[in-house]
């Protein structure tokens, strides 16, 4: 079974570490997701795993490779990442854009077939985007060129998907699609997922495991209901919170005061 | 094994034809590449001496072994095209090509429209070696001002490529301060020995502005194997240039090797500029607008816009000489006036048809 493994993993830039030693791993099926607050090092270990940039020490091993010793190319048709902010050329057209995620499995020479573009169309249907194929970047909507880098990331193929923030910019509802979509990919592709979310109700509805950054060390990492505690998020992001459980699944769910009804209360 | 969804299903909705939509730029290319074979034929023919096209093309044939044509012209008309007329045009030909490929490189490589082969200190160079050249004794000129302005080209990059890499990296933001410092430090020297050289300013002015005068068949034998080298390694990574559309992160997690490329490309995109440059001199315009052009007509995709605007700067600057050397004959325009003059109206009326993001 393919796993992701990182071991001891200390990342950051130039002068400054950002990880220090973290080791965790992430199995086939199995929605994993990072939570922190801003700052906490999410999106350098979706960074990491991609090998943007390089552990200044420790390893990081899928399915017993060294990532940093990978080609880039061998590394993108097993690791997809769906990046926070990504800079898209407004003139390509959706489908071109999607398109570019069969660059790994066609390297310098091969001209694309028709069973490649049967892929970007499949991958389009999935994110519910083929209806733009033809559209230019520059003219849609920060939610509909989110959904077409998730398009893009599943056009890779990958093994590992690398989820960075995906509900940023989306609406309600396309955030319940895209972390279903996610979710779904995962259970029955048997894909190993690793999603950073700011938003911790939607991380404890749907990631299987979750991990805890403070600092950019591990806090605590577990179930929903083990990781998200009131006494773990005063110390975390240093907010006060109240916890309940879902009612319709008892999952942790995360209430909000905002001062001005404490004030009122304790009135 | 994964993602076994992903594969085979054919779906019709929304299913681009993009094989018909290749298929007509492949033509596009095709046409491009016979319109630029009328456009030597003709401009061969016209010029202070026209010559009728049946001449022509009976003086080109004869000089294909083992055909036997009766020579019926003047061995004036056959000097004038086969040592006057078509070195000077093929040189044109090859320097618009390297300035348009080099141009399309630049803009995609620093995702800049404003980006041109000048950008990061080439012609700024280019013009310090030329002047340096001009200084040099007369005799030496033909030499002299060809390699001091390669060289002087050469290095300039060199040092800015030096000033701007950080480590293994090298962030492209800092490349173009690096270009743009190191230029505008290189042109005070150049205009201080400008106004410092006396009666030979009018020839570095000519020089600047461009000129294919005086072309003969060395020059193009010279700059010929660096212009094709660095187009067709160019032309090789249409792909990659294609994924650094996006940002650097994200073209290196679709498997490229953005270091590579960017060191490759700037090395081959300097190198043809450098060699276009150093026979004929800082000729402007075509370099930032041909891409363009291209892309406006075509789109974005590489792969298409690089032979796209390889064979259009040809074209372009082909045509821009002959109307050099024709239109106030027998004085000869320079021809970046010419580029400027007829290209940039050519592109605002483009700018104005088409209504939407260019780049």
């Amino acid at each position: 079974m393919l796993t992701l493994r990182l071991q001891h993993v200390s990342l950051g830039y130039t002068k400054k570490t950002v990880i220090h030693d973290i080791t965790f791993e992430a199995l086939p099926g199995e929605m994993l997701g990072i939570i922190g607050p801003n700052g906490s090092g999410k999106s350098t270990i979706i960074k990491g795993i991609s090998h943007v940039i390089t552990p200044s020490s420790g390893h990081i091993f899928l399915d017993g490779l060294n990532v940093a010793a990978m080609s880039r190319e061998n590394l993108a048709k097993l690791v997809a990442v769906v990046p926070q902010n990504p800079v898209l050329p407004e003139l390509f057209t959706a489908f071109e854009l999607v398109l570019l995620g069969r660059t790994p499995h066609l390297g310098l020479f091969r001209y694309e077939t028709e069973s490649d573009y049967a892929i970007v169309r499949h991958a389009m249907q999935l994110t519910n985007t083929i209806d733009l194929a033809e559209r230019r970047i520059g003219e849609l909507s920060g939610g509909e060129r989110q959904r077409l880098t998730i398009a893009r990331a599943l056009a890779q193929q990958p093994e590992v998907i690398l989820l960075d923030e995906p509900t940023a910019h989306l609406d309600i509802n396309y955030q319940v699609e895209t972390l279903d979509l996610a979710q779904n990919l995962c259970r029955q592709q048997g894909l190993i997922s690793v999603t950073t979310l700011h938003d911790l109700n939607l991380a404890a509805q749907y990631c299987d495991r979750l991990i805890l950054l403070h600092n950019g060390r591990i806090h605590s990492e577990g179930t929903p209901e083990n990781v998200i505690n009131v006494q773990a998020i005063k110390e975390v992001y240093g907010a006060d919170v109240t916890i309940y459980p879902h009612p319709m699944n008892n999952l942790p769910t995360t209430y909000i005061a905002p001062q001005r009804s404490t004030v009122t209360q304790s009135k | 094994m994964a993602l076994e969804v992903i594969r085979g299903n054919a779906i019709t909705k929304g299913a681009v034809n993009y094989a018909s939509l290749h298929r007509s730029r492949i033509y596009a290319i095709a046409g491009l590449a016979l319109l630029l074979l009328c456009v030597i034929t003709i401009t061969i023919a016209i010029g202070s001496s026209d010559i009728p096209l049946t001449t022509l093309f009976n003086a080109i044939l004869s000089k294909i072994p083992f055909l036997d044509i009766e020579q019926t012209w003047t061995s004036t008309i056959e000097t004038i095209i086969f040592q006057i007329r078509l070195p000077r045009l093929i040189l044109a030909g090859l320097v618009g090509a390297a300035l348009a490929v080099a141009g399309t490189s630049y803009q995609g490589l620093f995702r800049n429209p404003l980006a041109d082969p000048y950008l990061i200190g080439v012609a700024q160079g280019a013009a310090l070696g030329a002047v340096t050249g001009f200084l040099l004794p007369v005799a030496w000129h033909i030499a002299s001002i060809p390699l001091l302005s390669f060289l002087g080209a050469l290095v300039a990059v060199g040092i800015v490529y030096l000033i701007a890499k950080v480590g293994k990296t090298l962030p492209m933001t800092t490349l173009i301060l690096a270009g743009v410092a190191l230029g505008a430090f290189l042109s005070a020297i150049t205009y201080y020995l400008m106004i410092a050289s006396g009666d030979k300013l009018h020839g570095i002015i000519a020089w600047l502005l461009g000129t294919f005068a005086l072309t003969s068949w060395w020059q193009v034998a010279v700059v010929t194997p660096y212009i094709i080298v660095g187009i067709v390694i160019i032309w090789l990574h249409a792909r990659p240039l294609n994924v650094m559309q996006l940002d650097e992160d994200q073209a290196q997690q679709l498997g490229i090797n953005v270091e590579r490329v960017k060191l490759i490309l700037l090395i081959a995109a300097t190198l043809i500029t450098a060699a276009a440059v150093s026979f004929c001199g800082i000729i402007g315009f075509v370099g930032i607008i041909v891409p363009h052009a291209v892309r406006l007509i075509w789109g974005p995709d590489h792969r298409f816009l690089l032979p796209l605007a390889t064979l259009s700067g040809a074209i372009f600057l082909i045509l821009a000489d002959a109307a050099a050397r024709t239109v106030l004959a027998p004085t000869e325009i320079p021809i970046g006036v010419i580029t400027a003059f007829v290209g940039a109206p050519f592109f605002l009326y483009l700018l104005r048809q088409k209504k939407r993001a260019i780049f």
